[in-house]
């Protein structure tokens, strides 16, 4: 397991649980469908580094590696299609 | 409802589905549209008629989910949950259906008189998505419409869709939504059954994209592509610029034999005053406007601002600000009062209002020309002859000041977030939307017709009372002196330590009500201090080096146009967002202390090279 702002570019993942005390940004993801089990693939790096863009539910997102800590994934190889 | 009753029917949406451009269709509006999440940030409403019934529309900013955060947001779930609309429309995006699917089952927990538009049918067809309409249909219990908003295409089909669903009565006590959880789930589930994806589906990380974000291409892919705005721009402006002033000067030397029945002062004050000022103003400002900003409308359809947004957020995290203020900046381009409105799509208030604050730093419409036309004087300034200019080094001056305008905002958000705005980064998102393919002749005759009448009509507000004010003071005097000359030289010897002299700071402080007075106040301030009165109208660059402009003048210049305070229109629409005449001030003050230190340091430091 790692966080998802850990996932390299082109790397595609399933949540495993969401750890986060703030419920503003619990709630924040919940819009962008993630949940445990939710498919992503991390697509884009920004050229700083930071943040990153996921793909997830069909949708591009970035996602600043602060925020993104708090999800952790799992790896899987790229098979997935989020 | 009575039958004669206009039937209130609320658009909703994820952003960025297409939601505006259905609200277009349906009422032959012409909201702006962009392809940015958020775009729209005020509520707008139109009517419609079908089958003898009349609509109104409500256009509902972004809304993500009911309870969500930001100030747009609420206000959409306000709407839907109180504000008593009889139907909804829910536009989803045909290739990204699964969050809508979420929004429209959230959506029929509120009300069963929901219609479904699945927009973007074309985009995602091209994506290799199709979308089993009647499957959905029948899974959701709704109507569904395919539609193409964008090209007109199946949006005369919502609204009948719409009266099939009126009759629908609303659960007695509307039970409290599931979980997001569930309602996720069930989109999910739906979507994956009415979904078919043939080949290789490319949302995301598309080659372009790992080009405009890499680490090595995205900042000259940028300055690039702004050059080239400019440079269409500048050798495009220059031919009816020199068309319109020659227009001007002859129907001035036609009107001067026209009005020889007027007293001599009423023809000098309507001719030598408001005519010039305002020939001026269409000639040399309306060329650069009426091109730059379809052309920049057009990279915003194509989706760049969100990933100049997204290459930007480190740099603004690193400030403590928001990542969209880019696109709140990209919007002060056109317009900062605009872009201060726009702020509201920042969440967190305290990065808000750094956007607020910051937002006069980038050059507007108005100003954008002044830049044009002093990088266009630049080599005969520094040759000290007039000396043609070459289109490309102003284009890439025009994309380095624009760089600069950046750095400077970037400054002032890291200067504000250290002492009067001090906090934490608030966490953020931002919608990566798949690129589109500009409707490029739509943009260039809606966004050239429109913005050049408006921007005319604008300047024949402004221009004639500014010409008027110039008039007056050059002629009425006081003491044997003008008006003119008293203020320009009382401003003249601060004036210099900037760098500029005291009638080019008296044009500053006239153009309060409309940035793109500077310049032809400037050469109307020349003109009537000068002795050569019935002159013909010299160029501008002659005019400039008579009156000892050298390029330092206009480097000063140019600083002082990027950073002083913001014009009339957006100081009122800086305290009508913030309600507070302390920020209101500060936005005031903060642009102009930093632009006078910062001319005097430049006249200072490039004194001693001199």
């Amino acid at each position: 397991m790692l966080p998802l702002s850990a996932l390299p570019p082109g790397a595609s993942a399933r949540v495993m649980s969401i750890d986060t005390s703030d419920g503003a940004l619990r709630r924040r993801f919940a819009e962008l469908g993630i949940f445990p089990g939710t498919a992503v693939r991390c697509v884009l790096r920004s050229p700083l580094g930071d943040p990153q863009a996921y793909l997830i539910r069909g949708i591009v997102t970035a996602i600043r590696a602060r925020d993104a800590r708090a999800i952790r994934v799992r790896p899987c190889g790229g098979e997935v299609s989020p | 409802m009575t039958p004669a009753a206009a039937c209130t029917v609320a658009l909703a949406g994820l952003p960025n589905v297409g939601k505006s451009s259905v609200f277009n269709a349906l009422t032959g509006l012409r909201q702006h549209t962009g392809n940015w999440a958020g775009k729209t940030v005020v509520c707008a409403s139109g009517s419609a008629v079908c089958e003898g019934r009349r609509f109104r529309l409500v256009d509902l900013p972004g809304a993500h989910a009911f309870d969500a955060g930001t100030a747009e947001e609420r206000e959409a779930a306000d709407f839907l949950l109180h504000g008593g609309a009889d139907a909804v429309i829910v536009v989803c995006d045909a290739g990204a259906l699964e969050r809508g699917l979420a929004l429209t089952l959230e959506t029929l927990h509120v009300t069963p008189r929901v219609v479904l538009a699945l927009n973007l049918v074309d985009e995602a067809r091209r994506r290799g998505i199709t979308v089993d309409a009647p499957a959905l249909s029948e899974a959701l219990g709704i109507p569904v419409v395919p539609t193409q908003a964008r090209d007109g295409v199946g949006t005369d089909r919502l609204l009948p869709a719409v009266l099939t669903v009126l009759g629908r009565e609303p659960p007695e006590a509307p039970s409290g939504p599931p979980s997001p959880a569930a309602i996720t789930a069930r989109a999910e589930e739906i979507a994956a059954r009415v979904t078919r994806r043939s080949g290789r589906d490319r949302s995301g990380g598309s080659r372009i994209d790992r080009i405009v974000t890499s680490r090595l291409w995205s900042l000259p892919v940028t300055l690039a592509l702004l050059a080239v705005l400019f440079w269409i721009t500048l050798t495009g402006a220059n031919i009816p610029s020199r068309w319109l002033s020659a227009g001007a000067e002859r129907l001035e030397v036609l009107l001067r034999a026209r009005l020889v029945f007027l007293p001599a002062w009423l023809s000098s004050l309507l001719l030598d005053g408001v005519w010039r000022v305002l020939a001026w103003v269409v000639s040399v400002m309306l060329p650069p406007m009426a091109i730059f900003f379809p052309l920049f409308t057009l990279l915003e359809d194509f989706g760049l601002l969100p990933r100049l947004a997204f290459n930007c957020d480190r740099a603004f995290a690193r400030c403590h600000a928001c990542g969209k203020q880019m696109l709140t900046m990209c919007m002060s381009l056109g317009c900062n009062a605009v872009g201060v409105t726009g702020c509201r799509v920042i969440d967190s208030r305290r990065e808000r209002l750094i956007a607020i604050l910051t937002a006069s730093v980038t050059p507007c419409n108005g100003r954008f020309p002044t830049l044009v036309v002093l990088f266009s004087l630049l080599p005969s300034l520094i040759a000290g002859k007039t000396t043609p200019a070459s289109g490309f080094a102003a284009a890439v001056g025009l994309a380095a000041v624009l760089l600069l305008s950046v750095l400077l905002t970037l400054g002032l958000s890291r200067l504000l977030s250290a002492t009067l705005l001090r906090g934490e980064p608030s966490s953020f998102t931002l919608e990566l939307p798949p690129y589109r393919r500009p409707a490029v002749a739509r943009v260039l005759v809606r966004s050239l017709l429109d913005r050049t009448l408006a921007v005319l009509g604008r300047a024949v507000l402004v221009a004639a009372p500014a010409g008027v004010v110039i008039w007056c003071m050059a002629n009425l005097s006081a003491g044997g002196t003008s008006l003119l000359a008293h203020a320009a030289g009382s401003l003249d010897g601060f004036a210099r330590l900037m760098g500029l002299d005291g009638i080019i700071l008296l044009s500053f402080l006239l153009a309060f009500p409309a940035n793109e007075l500077v310049l032809p106040l400037v050469a109307c301030g020349y003109l009537s201090a000068s002795v050569l009165r019935d002159a013909s109208v010299p160029l501008l660059g002659e005019l400039f080096l008579a009156h000892a402009w050298t390029a330092r003048t206009a480097v000063s210049m140019l600083l002082f146009v990027l950073l002083h305070w913001p014009c009339g229109t957006t100081c009122l629409t800086i305290w009508r967002e913030t309600r507070s005449v302390r920020w209101t001030a500060l936005a005031f003050l903060l642009p102009t202390a930093a632009g006078v230190v910062l001319c005097m340091l430049f006249t200072l430091v490039s004194g001693l090279f001199a």
